[in-house]
């Protein structure tokens, strides 16, 4: 039974493995015969995995790709479809304005598509316009948002009047109560829980699923963003710091367990530890997930730079062995932030004993 | 002469290491000595471990 698992498992990696290769992103293709432009074009081709990009291309050889809305405001609002770019080999003109991407940003440009660099700063001189743009990354937002409330409403709806869970529920239910009996009581409290239960939720299942999801042939990277990463730290740090009692600010600015002349300085690192706690949180998910994403990449280009299928099936291996390692990632890092913001939480709302 | 960054990322996965590495053992210690308390012991352990994780990504970026 155990290994009958741990062989679909394996087949399920395998499958995936090379398909994680021609996910998305525009692989160079022209037929690199020698070494160091096969590098140049792994090493390309790992960087756009890495940023956002306004289009949405699952493989580019077989046509599987989708161009998205880009929304700019530079003197009026500016909406077009990102086709009009071609992959960012054109210049796209909107209201007798013209645009051209540069490294994965938008710059107002004239008629050529001129991008002039600045030799000081080593970024272009052209103007940067407002970019509100619904990129990959906006838009696979948008879709596990909309799965994870589908999926939890329906689930929740499929109970009716009884206890016992049905079909879906009987797989997230475990999971539900795994949150709430390990991550959130122990941390927070029988007594407040219940108020953070909806964003812990929220925000292990969210992470999770994103982090799931960049193991796919979608080849998205939305954890491994550090603007998204940000924001999620940002709700945590206000959901904290607005749901706070009394003794949190007592602890931070006047600690009543230390001496008096220790009270300042503390106050002072304390200050400061509201501010690094968020973002810890933030530093910590996007450069686990980078990482991982730049170890898989980086071993699948090791297998178009080795000559000789000994070295190749050893790299492929190793993906694959990488790639369960990432599952595992996958989870963990969804526990730990839960775990961690649940933690802040539950220091924001500790009735302090010692009076 | 000029050290690389490079050097000072090695030294951090090097601490970093160090620093996980010794906590994931004494958690292991705790756990055979203690294995009903393996639980507690494996979510303080998940705490420190990222604490110190953090830090190293920190150190990382900066270097």
């Amino acid at each position: 039974m155990m290994g009958k698992k741990i062989l679909t498992l394996l087949l399920l990696a395998l499958l995936h493995s090379p398909f994680t290769a021609f996910a998305s992103e525009t692989v160079t293709e022209q037929p690199a015969t020698d070494e160091s432009s096969v590098k140049a074009g792994i090493r390309e081709y790992i960087t756009h995995h890495l940023e956002d990009s306004y289009d949405f291309s699952i493989w580019h050889a077989m046509g599987l790709e989708f161009p998205l809305p880009i929304i700019l405001i530079d003197e009026g609002l500016h909406v077009f479809s990102s086709a009009n770019f071609h992959h960012g080999e054109t210049v796209a003109e909107s209201d007798g304005k013209f645009y051209k991407i540069y490294h994965a940003k938008i710059y107002r440009t004239d008629i050529e598509g001129t991008i002039t660099i600045d030799p000081l700063t080593n970024h272009p001189e052209q103007i940067k316009p407002w970019d509100f743009s619904i990129t990959k990354n906006v838009v696979s937002i948008f879709l596990f948002g909309l799965l994870i409330f589908v999926l939890f409403t329906s689930v929740a709806r499929s109970y009716g009047d009884s206890q016992i869970p049905n079909k879906l529920g009987r797989f997230l239910e475990p999971l539900v109560i795994f949150v709430r009996d390990d991550i959130a009581i122990p941390n927070i409290g029988e007594k407040h829980y219940r108020r953070y239960m909806g964003y812990i939720l929220t925000v292990f299942f969210f992470i999770w699923f994103i982090n799931l999801a960049g193991l796919t042939p979608l080849g998205i990277n939305v954890t491994g963003n550090i603007a998204v990463t940000f924001a999620l730290a940002l709700i945590t740090f206000l959901i904290t710091q607005f749901t706070a009692k009394k003794s949190y600010w007592m602890h931070i600015f006047w600690n009543p367990s230390v001496p008096v002349f220790m009270r300042l300085p503390l106050a002072a690192i304390e200050l400061l530890g509201v501010f690094i706690k968020p973002f810890s949180l933030m530093i910590r998910l996007y450069a686990n997930m980078t990482a991982g994403h730049v170890v898989i990449m980086s071993l699948i280009g090791l297998l178009y730079i080795f000559n000789n299928w000994f070295a190749r099936g050893a790299f492929l291996g190793l993906t694959l062995f990488l790639s369960i390692i990432e599952l595992l990632v996958a989870f963990l890092q969804a526990y730990i932030f839960a775990m961690l913001t649940a933690l802040y939480f539950g220091a924001a709302v500790e009735e302090s004993d010692h009076h | 002469m000029e050290i690389p960054g490079i050097v000072g990322a090695g030294l951090i996965v090097i601490g970093v290491g160090m620093g996980i590495g010794r906590i994931g053992g004494s958690a292991m210690e705790g756990i055979a000595r203690q294995p009903e308390a393996a639980n507690k012991i494996q979510t303080a352990m998940i705490i420190a471990a990222a604490l110190i994780e953090g830090i190293g990504f920190a150190a990382l970026f900066a270097s």
